[in-house]
């Protein structure tokens, strides 16, 4: 995903007065996260291998012009799509197709039954058969084990789903809001210690439609680029304009601020109604945690509203799981708008919105999930009622912060186990997504398929979701999970790590015993 | 209206604020949230699957029983292909989006629903509007744009609902067809409200004027009306729908459908098939309230302009020298004291201010197959009871 509009600034003049003695966050956070800079030559191969494999499927589609291409009914019509698109979809994604779209038949938890299939026609088709096989779980986010068909959250889900039904087929602002939704929350804003919360049924949903809700055309944004497509879509469709800064770059983030502050909106030059800084608490792609305490001095300073989506920091940051600002200890009132989803520490689907009455009064009433989209599930409702009380320490005594230890410590482990192997592991020491760079389309492939001939389930992700050089293999950490499993999963990767060469890690090794141990 | 907080399930009879009322307001065709065999479905897929999917579809997040369901929805459409989302709201804005490009041009029809136009804002392409269910003034649209610019190969699209959220009306589609045929427009219907309604079978508008499956390059439809459940599917040929899987935003980029929402609804189109019969005793049921309203003293004080045998009704009030504030508020008024008498109804919700067209207040009316003549009587009774003591109240005031 391109960001919505990339506006350049760097033709107006440099302000004066140095920017660097101002932020001082900055220093506590770039210690931990890593990002080693990719060597000339893997750039040039990677590239070559992309450029290659799309010329190769040119020549392909112009002499064998496959049946799939072709439209029926629709003579002299223009095409629906553009040559490039089909190109890269049909030569370059359908040979790693294999690796994705893999057909669960079971729990995601700590263990995943995955149905077996073969293709017979290289990756155009697959024909599923009869039999499964079991993989350990690195490639689900679940990453407080709550993904579960028993224990606590599914029983009195199974209740819910007698009592309430399982759909609601209203919005809320019609008919559509029942006192599980009232109940879950007040309690998410308990556990964020906000003033309130407003929930939605789905997660991407959330960010697309509140955002345009909550600012308008007259406002700037700052965008970090390696946003989720969610928030982009949202900021498109609210119509402000949108300016992208460096990824976690807290010293571009303010140059832009103070420029775009002297210059105002681009064709009145009137002062902006608003500014806001939009970012997430963890990047899925890049397994950095945000740099929140410098961005809420930035927003201080200059007056700036705050947009942090905590689709994957909440529950699994922080002592007490609350998410990014719970991590950094800030208060979570320095953040104006709180976004989270359901899906991912919780077990569920949906997300909400957390701030200020204020807000949330404003969003029952403007959102446009609350007015047109249908209210969340009960089931989908309570099973978030349930874990998140367990986190809380509400209910079920000590497990939900068992949950968030192991968590932590499997994370600890894990990352410094991985870069002690020799490979690239981008994004913070203590972020539950863990990338390993392997840079080349065909090996993000060939990992996923070594990976799987161990039985373990990752997820390997290439262009367009991540810059085209920089194809990884991401691992999402659990609380399911044990040390002995992480060892197995350690063994194998050493083992993949050698046969595909992917030590590609010029760091000088420390020879420091790496031990198994709780970081709270 | 007031706050109301339903407790229970949304069947045929609903608990708002403690009090039981009989349910027009939400979509309840086949009143599927009682039946038990569906519920046992879902129990089942809890026990199997948990509750949440953990992970988008190309991560470990496509169940088989996603793939089921899909493929029984392109079975029972009759086409190559489906793919459902999780949403029904993001499936049409990502649907329109993945095809819809900013150098091209979109005929819509101006009542469409919002996720449409968000979709279509989303895109960046040029819109035209024409008046609604209106085949002529699109002709005509088609032609003063062609005489200015449209260059050969620019893409044009034309997007219309089977049965519009809106207004209630059944899309006037063999019409829309020949233009489209004529001037080499493809066509997505938005089926929302008509899939699982329309047709002998349930499968929708292009049934209910058989019309050739090759003729709609894309029918967008949804889980959370007529099937129960929540989300939202595309169907049509492979070369069409299989591109959604990667460009598809709200595809690609949420985490997929949980399992017990797709194991409700494929037990929910099995009962669709198993029983096609519910289809009749649904438009008749629907054409038996709109005649007793057309009957009754209620045409005094509203107009119904929507189509007898959509289930779904668009009551507007009859005096348009009020301003559209004043009639919600009347419409509002109206609400509050059905539902304290047992009648759920509810106007239907706008972001007036964002709508392409700003809509004109109005109850909005959801029948379903349980629907007796005597709840239709009541209804219409406490509608007129409804309307005498809010307008002697806006006398007053």
């Amino acid at each position: 995903m391109g960001p919505v509009l990339k506006k350049s600034y760097l033709n107006y003049p440099k302000l004066k007065g140095s920017l660097e003695k101002k932020v001082t966050h900055d220093d506590l956070n770039t210690m931990k996260e890593s990002y080693e800079k990719m060597p000339l030559y893997i750039s040039i191969m990677a590239s070559l291998g992309f450029y290659f494999l799309i010329f190769i499927g040119l020549i392909n589609h112009i002499i064998f012009t496959p049946k799939v291409a072709t439209e029926k009914n629709r003579k002299g019509y223009p095409p629906l799509y553009n040559t490039f698109d089909s190109i890269f979809l049909r030569y370059v994604f359908r040979r790693v197709k294999d690796c994705f779209n893999r057909v669960v038949c079971g729990v995601p938890g700590a263990e995943i039954d995955i149905i077996d299939r073969v293709t017979h026609d290289s990756c155009w088709s697959f024909e599923h058969l009869e039999t499964k096989s079991t993989f350990l779980n690195l490639g689900s986010y679940n990453y407080l084990g709550f993904a579960q068909n028993e224990g606590p959250c599914a029983e009195n889900t199974k209740e819910i789903i007698k009592e309430y039904g399982w759909a609601i087929s209203s919005s809320r602002q019609e008919l559509g809001t029942n006192n599980l939704h009232l109940e879950l929350e007040q309690l998410t804003a308990e556990f964020l210690g906000v003033e309130d919360a407003i929930v939605f049924g789905m997660g991407f949903a959330t960010n697309a439609l509140n955002l345009p809700a909550i600012i308008n055309s007259e406002c700037l944004v700052l965008s970090d680029e390696y946003n989720h497509a969610s928030v982009i879509l949202g900021i498109r469709l609210s119509g402000a304009t949108s300016v992208v800064y460096k990824h976690n770059d807290i010293k571009h983030l303010e140059e832009l601020v103070r420029q775009n502050i002297v210059s105002g909106q681009p064709k009145t030059q009137k002062p902006w109604e608003k500014i806001f800084i939009v970012t997430e608490g963890i990047f899925s792609m890049e397994g950095s945690i945000t740099n929140l305490p410098g961005i809420i001095a930035i927003k201080k300073k200059y007056k700036i509203y705050l947009y942090v989506d905590e689709a994957h920091s909440v529950g699994a940051l922080g002592p007490k799981g609350r998410g990014v600002f719970d991590y950094y200890n800030c208060n979570p009132k320095d953040v104006d708008i709180l976004m989270g989803t359901f899906s991912k520490s919780f077990g569920s689907a949906g997300g909400y919105i957390a701030g200020s009455k204020v807000l949330i009064d404003y969003l029952r009433v403007n959102s446009h999930a609350s007015c047109y989209a249908t209210s969340m599930a009960p089931p989908v409702a309570q099973i978030v009622i349930t874990s998140m009380s367990m986190i809380m320490g509400k209910k079920h005594g000590e497990e939900g912060r068992k949950r968030i230890i192991q968590l932590a410590s499997n994370v600890k482990y894990f990352r410094r186990k991985l870069k002690a192997l020799g490979c690239v592991v981008y994004g913070n020491d203590d972020s539950p997504v863990i990338p390993m760079l392997v840079y080349m389309i065909a090996k993000v492939g060939a990992t996923v398929r070594e990976f799987n001939k161990f039985n373990i389930a990752t997820v390997g992700v290439g262009f367009p979701a991540t810059p085209l050089l920089e194809g990884r293999i991401r691992f999402c950490m659990s609380a399911a999970l044990s040390k002995e499993q992480l060892d197995e999963v350690l063994e194998v990767t050493e083992k993949v790590m050698n046969k595909l060469g992917l030590c590609y890690s010029r760091k000088p090794k420390s020879n420091e015993e790496i031990l198994y141990e709780n970081p709270y | 209206m007031e706050n109301y907080v339903i407790d229970g399930k949304t069947a045929h009879y609903i608990t708002i604020n403690g009090q039981s009322c009989i349910n027009f307001a939400t979509h309840n065709y086949f009143n599927f949230i009682s039946d038990k065999s569906i519920e046992n479905n879902v129990i089942d897929a809890v026990n199997k699957y948990g509750i949440g999917s953990c992970g988008p579809r190309a991560f470990y997040g496509t169940f088989d029983i996603h793939i089921e369901l899909e493929e029984k929805i392109a079975k029972f459409m009759e086409m190559e292909e489906a793919v459902i989302y999780s949403y029904g709201f993001s499936t049409v804005t990502s649907a329109i989006q993945a095809y819809v490009k900013s150098k091209d041009i979109v005929y819509v029809d101006e009542e469409v629903n919002f996720a449409i136009q968000k979709g279509l804002q989303a895109s960046k392409a040029e819109l035209v509007y024409f008046k609604h269910n209106c085949p002529e003034d699109l002709e005509r649209l088609i032609l003063e744009k062609n005489s200015t610019k449209r260059t050969r190969n620019r893409r044009a699209f034309l997007i219309v609902e089977g049965i519009y959220m809106n207004t209630g009306n059944i899309c006037n589609l063999p019409k829309f067809i020949d233009i489209r045929i004529k001037h080499k427009i493809r066509i997505f219907i938005d089926e929302t409200v008509s899939f699982g309604v329309l047709g002998d079978k349930g499968r929708g508008i292009t049934e209910h004027f058989n019309i050739p499956k090759d003729e709609v390059d894309l029918i967008i439809g949804s889980l959370e009306t007529s099937l129960s459940s929540v989300g939202g599917f595309c169907v049509g040929s492979t070369f069409v729908v299989e591109h959604q899987r990667l460009s598809g935003l709200g595809y690609c980029f949420s985490a997929s459908l949980p399992p017990l929402l797709s194991a409700a609804a494929i037990k929910a189109l099995d009962q669709i098939e198993k029983h096609p019969e519910m289809l009749v005793t649904l438009r008749e049921r629907s054409i038996s309230l709109h005649r007793s309203i057309c009957n009754s003293q209620l045409t005094k004080h509203f107009i119904l302009e929507s189509d007898a045998t959509s289930p779904l009704k668009h009551l507007y009030l009859i005096d348009k020298s009020l301003s559209l504030t004043e009639q919600q508020q009347i419409l509002n008024k109206i609400v509050d004291y059905c539902i304290s008498k047992g009648v759920a109804i509810t106007t239907a919700a706008y972001l007036s201010n964002r709508e392409y067209k700003i809509p004109t207040p109005s109850i909005r009316l959801l029948n379903s197959i349980k629907t007796t003549d005597g709840e239709i009587d009541f209804l219409i009774n406490t509608l007129l009871q409804a309307v005498s003591v809010s307008s002697s109240k806006i006398q007053i005031l």
